[in-house]
């Protein structure tokens, strides 16, 4: 009987709106599942393609890429050219035989904890769903 | 040339904190303890109750020279609170500050997996392994000091922009106070009495306004608006649009050779003019020309002539005469400011309670808004003080207040927030027209009775007593009687437990508040945060509550949320002394997340200058090559160079790729020893 599936997710946040929405999630203490482990950046422009590539060649089962809203950006623009990466990540990751539905971006204001909460929820059931990244299954 | 070399044998400490309980109470810390001493390069771990104490971090000072370290990592709560705490303490300890990291293990695990002890201390585990893989990697680095502008901007000069002007140019700043109105004075101005003083509003406000135009260190820019804002903390270039005013003072005038021309106020101009339209300080109850000012006591007193409705007969020209002071093909001026910090007071407006169609608000005659109904109690407003149904021109005796008009709603129409300070105003107007008409009543509509402030409950028991009537219900209906142009009001009483329908000649709708028009523009000029309901978001509701997640940038008034005059200016008073930190001291410091160029990958492509929202990037010529260079104190460190630089030749400071690959690889690939 095979064990339990825990996905691993990665979720790539920026500093300025979805980590501290993040934050606002935890000083409600909005309870959401936790597969997910954050790396902070200053801004989801920041996010190169490698990151997410490599995130998926170590086994990861799911994305999650997470900015300011559009218009929002603490830099302006970085999250519409995260934006415009993600396009190129998903059809990369189609190409090589992963569903491209276990990268997501989401838009998740400074206030907005609960939504936060709420992404985190649908992105485990999705992963969920999909069950074990094909990357993983492979290197076993 | 970029240094991208780290620490060959890196020595990190883990510490640990119990937050009390709330980390502890969810994870397993003993365990925790052990579990990052398996870990590659950790040379000491320790726990302990409250890390951010001051036992807490001479832990880390200790240890740092105790054990040798070349990096620190804190698993607590999240860097956006006490990132610099223990980066203080790391540099205390002897290391460079930027030699640390933190793992959050609060805000982000133990607060919301609350209930799954097992699953939230393997997250644990993840953060800490990630957190010392990082610190592994972490750099010297310096912060940047750059030199302030001593000068501030404040955009709105409501009761809030004009206290933190005063405040400011007290203190020998140089302040710009840009107002898109013709005249200062705000919202403020257009009340007739302050609760619960009664003061009337114009009497204390005018006094205020002198003293800004006044203040020799305050510049007053009317009728104008930020158009453009560039630069950052300290050297911000803002650009005003001085809107064509059509009319110059006198100074200009002056300035233009004109000898004694210029606007005096004299009004000479406005009966000639035939243009009429509605008065939007009078809330459109009043006419005013195409060549106006909102009323007497205007700051500056200087006429405006409306582009928009002028059809530039001349005849204003022609009255005004040999002062000169009408110009009718003046076009909008762009002015650059130098600016060091900034204060938004944008304010607010009513909610169009018209939405709420079951109450009849433009539909019948005699449902007004409360700040229509201000200009109607008002002596310099349209009626000169005497309060009227504007359906026939008669004294009303029953007027209705319909408290929460659109506020505390979550049907989707209205506002879901309280809007704080329609309650008290409610009960002001109430008292006034039990004062003002003899044998009149006012029925209040409410849900809760909020006096919160000082003195505010005695006021509303002040009410009560003079005998205002209060039905606690909410609103359900509104319908006219087509004869009389009465107005049923239907809600149930939910202290009786039975439905009312109570006739009266008028009703006022205290309609709920939300951010004015065009502040959102302002916000995203200045990137400012906004919460879930439009208004600006503070960077901490409580420690923080004047600044923005923008450095130098800063809230007052009722751009952050509904308040009173004495909220609002108390902010602003708050706003002015943070606002003049950076002034005073003369220099800011940057944070060094700098964009750097490894000059040996680069290529010279350039694709990155083009993405730089800051224009920090530039190619130069180099021993025969083609070379990105980053002007530093433009960089704001966003790293979107970083994110798309083909070649990998962009070293992102603090966020280098071989940083965030290494918490990657940390979190899949595992690392334990």
């Amino acid at each position: 009987m095979a064990e339990e599936f825990k996905p691993k997710i990665l979720g790539i946040v920026c500093n300025w709106c979805s980590y501290a929405g993040a934050d606002l999630a935890g000083s409600a203490r909005t309870q959401y599942p936790p597969d997910i482990r954050i790396v902070r950046m200053m801004c989801t422009g920041r996010l190169d393609p490698l990151f997410v590539m490599k995130a998926f060649v170590d086994g990861a089962d799911g994305v999650l890429v997470s900015g300011c809203h559009f218009g929002d950006c603490h830099y302006l623009e970085g999250n519409y050219k995260a934006a415009k990466r993600m396009f190129l990540l998903k059809s990369l990751l189609r190409g090589i035989g992963i569903e491209d539905k276990r990268l997501r971006m989401t838009f998740v204001s400074a206030s907005e904890g609960a939504k936060w909460a709420k992404v985190v929820e649908d992105v485990v059931k999705t992963i969920d769903e999909l069950g074990p990244s094909p990357l993983r299954e492979m290197a076993k | 040339m970029v240094d991208t070399t780290m620490e060959k044998n890196p020595r990190i400490g883990v510490f640990i904190c119990h937050c009390g309980t709330n980390i502890a109470g969810s994870v397993d810390v003993k365990g925790l303890v052990e579990y990052a001493k398996t870990l590659p390069n950790v040379a000491f771990a320790t726990d302990y109750q409250y890390v951010c104490s001051t036992p807490g971090q001479k832990i880390i000072t200790d240890a740092i020279s105790e054990h040798k370290l070349t990096g620190t990592v804190v698993a607590a709560c999240s860097p956006r609170l006490h990132e610099p705490t223990f980066r203080t303490a790391t540099k205390e300890g002897g290391l460079n500050p930027f030699r640390f990291e933190m793992a959050n293990i609060r805000e982000q695990n133990s607060w919301v997996h609350m209930h799954d002890r097992e699953a939230a201390t393997e997250k644990a585990k993840d953060a800490v392994r990630m957190a010392v893989a990082k610190a592994s990697l972490l750099q010297d680095l310096e912060v940047k000091t750059v030199p302030v502008e001593k000068a501030a901007l404040i955009v709105g000069a409501g009761v809030a922009g004009m206290q933190a002007a005063l405040d400011l140019g007290n203190a020998g700043i140089k302040t710009y106070l840009v107002e898109k109105n013709p005249t200062i004075g705000g919202r403020m101005s257009q009340l007739d009495k302050t609760f619960p003083t009664l003061d009337c509003s114009q009497c204390i406000l005018t006094p205020k306004m002198v003293d800004v135009y006044r203040n020799p260190n305050i510049e007053l820019m009317t009728y104008s608006e930020v158009e453009a804002v560039e630069g950052y903390i300290g050297n911000f270039d803002v650009t005003i649009r001085k809107k064509a005013r059509g009319v110059i003072s006198m100074e200009e005038a002056e300035a233009k050779g004109i000898k004694g021309g210029g606007c005096n106020g004299c009004g000479d101009c406005e009966p000639v003019c035939p243009v009429i339209k509605p008065n939007p300080f009078e809330m459109g109850m009043k006419p005013r020309k195409a060549i106006y000012i909102y009323h007497p006591q205007v700051v500056p007193l200087l006429y405006t002539v409306d582009f928009d409705s002028c059809i530039k007969c001349g005849l204003c020209v022609e009255a005004c005469g040999e002062k000169k002071a009408i110009d009718l093909e003046m076009m909008d001026e762009f002015v650059k400011l130098k600016i060091g910090t900034v204060i938004i007071a944008t304010g607010y407006e009513l909610f169009p309670v018209e939405k709420k169609t079951e109450w009849g608000y433009k539909q019948f005659d005699n449902v007004v808004t409360s700040l229509e109904f201000e200009r109607l109690i008002c002596a310099s407003g349209p009626t000169g003080g005497n309060v009227i149904r504007p359906s026939d021109g008669q004294k009303p005796k029953k007027i209705g207040f319909v408290l929460c008009a659109g506020s505390r709603d979550n049907t989707g129409v209205g506002k879901p927030y309280c809007s704080r300070f329609c309650c008290m105003y409610s009960l002001k107007h109430a008292h006034q027209i039990i004062e003002k008409i003899p044998g009149a009543t006012p029925y209040l509509f409410y849900m809760d009775i909020r006096s919160f402030g000082k003195m505010y409950e005695e006021f509303y028991y002040r009410i009560q007593d003079e005998g205002a009537k209060f039905i606690r219900g909410r609103v359900s209906n509104i319908l006219e009687d087509p004869a009389t142009k009465n107005l049923h009001v239907y809600t149930e009483d939910t202290l009786l437990g039975r439905p009312v329908d109570v006739e009266l000649d008028m009703v006022v709708l205290a309609a709920a508040v939300q951010p004015m028009e065009g502040a959102d523009t302002v916000r995203k000029l200045f990137g400012v945060s906004c919460s879930q309901d439009g208004w600006m978001l503070e960077a901490h509701p409580k420690l923080n509550p004047c600044g923005t997640t923008t450095a130098g940038v800063y809230l007052a008034g009722v751009c952050q949320g509904p308040k009173d005059i004495p909220d609002a200016v108390a902010q602003a008073e708050g706003a002015a002394s943070v606002a003049s930190i950076p002034l005073h001291r003369g220099f800011v410091e940057l944070e060094p997340y700098f964009a750097q160029c490894i000059e040996e990958k680069c290529a010279g492509c350039g694709m990155c200058v083009n993405l730089c929202p800051y224009q920090a990037l530039s190619l130069v010529e180099k021993e025969g090559r083609r070379l990105m260079q980053v002007t530093e104190a433009k960089c704001k460190g966003c790293g979107t160079c970083g994110g798309f630089c083909p070649g990998g030749a962009i070293w992102m400071q603090h966020f280098a790729t071989p940083q965030i690959v290494a918490q990657i690889d940390a979190f899949l690939l595992g690392g334990e020893q």
